[in-house]
């Protein structure tokens, strides 16, 4: 199978070649402000250096894109918010814990209603059938294009936001509409927050679904596409398209990703250093752990899949001080190649360091030579100090792991570190990313309580609801594994409650399934 | 008599982080109560609070709380109608007026349950709780431990659902009626407690809890604003003891009699390198033991906290890799006598130790 694996990042776009396991190759070009342009030059660089012997099966990009437009405010979509659950939860209503910035951005007509379910799937009151037709005309009169509907308990029992979204389609049919069942667990009010979010993002996913497509047959591809997510799987983008939310942090997870098929490592430590910050992460069967807690995306509350990261302000641009006692956090970012003493001006960084101490032999060395060894000890040492805290943090083994250092900055990361068996280069670490794309297989979830189910019985029921998602998702059924299991036994709730959490993941399948409504 | 205070809204943030700690891992986070209460204050209602010494003996005070599967709380949000609605009906089931009204227990969204009650029905709120931490039943507090009458109770849902207790023949079966009924209604109710005199919160309440609470989340933030070490800060101003630093390195859970019982394994960093500690949960931390002995157990306040932020931890969230600190608060003296014991102490949870305070 060859795939082109493709990272559209802030600053850099990159793009890699793989036939089988082999990168074949792998180029790094800017990113435009069209984003197209900057993809169809990175293809167009690939194609020519790679000359690829046959036709490309897939391909597969990641995308910060939809992250940016959150954390910036730009390019976001006014959306209608449904909430169905009255009389509960009625003093908590949508946006309650949003930003006031950004909640004056997305709020639209926000409309409560009765209806909802119980946690074992009685209905608390019936849905209210006529206020949501009242709702459709009201969100058609105020002319917006996107609703968002959450229903209490939906993960267990979706009829209520199903029959709201067949409502609504009648009243207004070119609305787009996002459910809460489809992104989220337990947890209303994240769950909602995810749901507006994907809302308010949906146009700009379809506008750069497009554009990324265009630049696929601008470069003459006739391979599907794919665009990864934040656990290491991709979607077929007509799908993605519509969950925009899902491709947070997508980049993190690929570099991790990446830095796990570069080394032939399943279970080990992942260090990835660029120019302002250090992310740590710990792989384990390849993917990267996720986080357990909330995660907040722009100051907005949810419970996405994301993975443990710890992030530190160390990294080959960071500022050092004088004496050498202190790094970071502030970082001379892109100004490195201008700013720092290497390259001709006045600030003291990391890479000077590294340079003075012979780790790294980059711009002028002869402008660092005057750099008190005294002070380069220190400086080093408490970058070490800074990145054996963080790899130990990370770590939840006493045994000791492997470590694998990718990005830029990956010079400042020492040979030896307690608790870690060894430190792992790889080949194309500068693209880790696009290569994590590239390999990014079909995953399919499940979170959900089982009543009077033995404990196997209830994780073998919530695999096969997991098996049959990642099937739908494009997973080819035979290749599909177990990658998470947890069961977290419920107080106080009666029958013996277990809330069960799988995912299962799979290869993309040959030929990819047609797409299913959801 | 001292006038009521009025409670600011920076102090209902800080008495959420407070009451978090004062759960013990368990009482279920204050979250959304918090952001009920942000919703009020945003409205312009301000609660009071009461010293408790200015109770008339004969002034009848209502003690609230939510009862029912966190989880469940975490789809049917907990809404300030919904408690002032257990008060005002345990007021007409009475045919007569509460003068304040108090928390059961000041751990985790409970502690914020009577200022949700307080703000809609204007009255005030007693600075008081009767477990000075959370408990998992109706029978830990400290108006049981001091053979108080435990009914009536009424508890209502968010649809027009109410039950009355009239009566109950002991604690457990209070217990046992109100948990069938809290079941009945989805697994998430409103209640108000048996009604206290004036008299009964002064003599057999913990006093000051709230106030306590409020303060403990104080010192957690101007650590965190100043950058120092909050646990630290803690220790320091409330007299607590640094019982473990450590990492997470197992959990294991599991559900047995409505509780969510289980162990955490956490291996020793810093000073504690090379050591063991096992904690043991149900609901709340119960026992912990350093090295296969035991080294705090409740009544002690068993506070499990994220060791860089001073976050507390719940035994819902214990995950592994966590670095946290284990900090031990003094319990409050009622639970600590012959009697508390029998109620609280660590044969109450079904571990054969005597009662050994770190604080001894």
């Amino acid at each position: 199978m060859r795939r082109i694996g493709i990272d559209v990042g802030g600053t850099n776009t990159d793009a890699v070649l793989l036939d089988g396991d082999v990168v074949v190759h792998a180029v790094k070009t800017p990113t435009t402000a069209d984003v197209t342009r900057g993809i169809t030059t990175a293809l167009r660089d690939l194609l020519a250096a790679a000359r690829p012997a046959g036709a490309i099966d897939a391909v597969m990009i990641g995308t910060t894109h939809f992250t940016n437009a959150v954390v910036q405010r730009r390019d976001l979509t006014r959306v209608g918010a449904v909430r169905i659950g009255l009389p509960a939860s009625a003093s908590l209503p949508p946006f309650v814990d949003w930003p006031t910035d950004l909640a004056a951005l997305v709020r639209g007509e926000v409309v409560m209603l009765e209806g909802g379910h119980e946690y074992d799937g009685r209905p608390i009151v019936p849905f209210d059938e006529r206020g949501m037709r009242d709702a459709a005309r009201r969100i058609r009169a105020a002319g917006l294009t996107s609703v968002a509907i959450a229903s209490v308990f939906s993960p267990l029992n979706a009829e209520c936001e199903t029959r709201a979204a067949a409502i609504l389609r009648e009243e207004c049919p070119d609305v787009a509409v996002t459910l809460s069942h489809q992104l989220g667990r337990i947890g209303l009010l994240e769950r909602e927050n995810a749901t507006l979010l994907n809302a308010a993002l949906v146009e700009l996913a379809r506008r750069t679904t497009r554009a990324f497509t265009e630049a696929l047959g601008a470069s003459g591809l006739a391979a599907p596409l794919y665009l990864t997510q934040n656990d290491g799987t991709v979607m077929l983008a007509a799908t993605a398209e519509a969950f925009p939310v899902y491709s947070f942090a997508s980049g993190p997870t690929n570099s991790m990703r990446g830095a796990a098929f570069l080394s032939g490592l399943g279970d080990a430590i992942v260090i990835d250093v660029g120019g302002t910050t250090t992310d740590i992460g710990s792989l384990r069967r390849g993917f990267p752990r996720e986080a357990n807690n909330v995660v907040e995306i722009g100051g907005v509350r949810t419970l996405f899949r994301m993975p443990d990261l710890l992030s530190l302000g160390l990294g080959g641009g960071s500022l050092v001080s004088d004496d050498g006692r202190r790094v970071g956090p502030q970082s001379l970012g892109y100004r490195l190649v201008e700013d720092s003493l290497v390259f001709g001006g006045t600030t003291l960084t990391t890479t000077d360091v590294a340079v003075a101490a012979g780790l790294l032999d980059l711009g002028d060395r002869r402008r660092v030579a005057a750099l008190p060894a005294d002070a380069v000890k220190t400086t080093l040492a408490r970058i070490h100090a800074m990145i054996d805290e963080g790899v130990d943090r990370m770590k939840t083994d006493a045994r000791e792991e492997p470590l694998i250092a990718v990005g830029g900055g990956c010079f400042l990361v020492p040979e030896r570190l307690p608790g870690v068996s060894e430190v792992v280069h790889v080949r194309h670490q500068a693209v880790a990313n696009a290569v994590g794309a590239a390999i990014a297989q079909v995953s399919g979830e499940v979170d959900q309580i089982f009543q009077n189910l033995t404990r196997d019985a209830a994780i073998a029921e919530a695999r096969r609801v997991a098996e049959d998602r990642a099937v739908a998702g494009g997973a080819d059924a035979g290749s599909l594994q177990l990658v998470e299991v947890e069961d977290l036994p419920l107080a106080y709730l009666p029958g013996n409650s277990l809330r069960v959490r799988v995912r299962v993941v799979g290869d993309i399948a040959e030929r990819p399934a047609p797409q299913r409504s959801r | 008599m001292a006038p009521l205070r009025a409670v600011s809204a920076e102090e209902i943030e800080s008495l959420a982080i407070g009451a978090w700690i004062l759960g013990t891992g368990g009482g279920g986070s204050p979250y959304l109560a918090l952001l009920n209460m942000r919703a009020l204050y945003a409205q312009g209602m301000r609660v009071s609070l009461m010293d408790p010494r200015d109770l008339a003996d004969d002034d009848l005070v209502a003690v609230v709380s939510n009862m029912g599967a966190p989880l469940v709380g975490q789809e049917r949000l907990t809404d300030p109608r919904t408690i002032a609605r257990a008060v005002t009906m345990m007021e007409e089931y009475l045919g007569r007026r509460f003068r304040a009204i108090m928390s059961l227990e000041i751990g985790g969204g409970n502690a914020v349950q009577p200022f949700m009650a307080a703000a809609l029905l204007d009255r005030p709120v007693v600075d008081a709780d009767c477990m000075g931490r959370a408990f998992p039943e109706a029978q830990m507090t400290s108006f049981a431990i001091h053979d108080l009458r435990m009914y009536p109770l009424t508890l209502v849902d968010v649809r027009d659902n109410a039950v009355v207790v009239a009566q109950a023949a002991s604690w457990k079966w209070m217990e046992r009626l109100s948990r069938t009924a809290c079941v009945a209604v989805g697994s998430i109710a409103a209640t108000c407690k048996a009604p206290r005199t004036g008299k009964e919160v002064k003599e057999c309440a913990i006093l000051y809890s709230t106030s306590k609470a409020i303060r403990l989340g104080q010192t957690v933030q101007a650590a965190r604003r100043a950058h120092r070490d909050p646990i630290a800060a803690l220790i320091d101003a409330e007299g607590g003891r640094l019982i473990f630093t450590g990492k997470i390195a197992d959990v294991a859970r599991r559900a047995t009699e409505g509780f969510l019982r289980g162990t955490a394994q956490l291996d020793g960093l810093g000073d504690d390198r090379g050591r063991r500690l096992e904690l043991a949960f149900q609901n709340e931390f119960a026992v912990g033991w350093l090295d296969g002995m035991p080294r705090v157990m409740t009544p002690d306040l068993i506070c499990v906290m994220d060791t860089v932020s001073g976050e507390a931890i719940g035994t819902e969230t214990l995950r592994y890799g966590q670095r946290v600190s284990v900090v031990a608060l003094p319990a409050p003296p009622v639970l600590l006598t012959p009697k508390g014991l029998e109620h609280v102490g660590p044969r109450a949870f079904g571990y054969d130790l005597d009662f050994r305070s770190v604080f001894a």
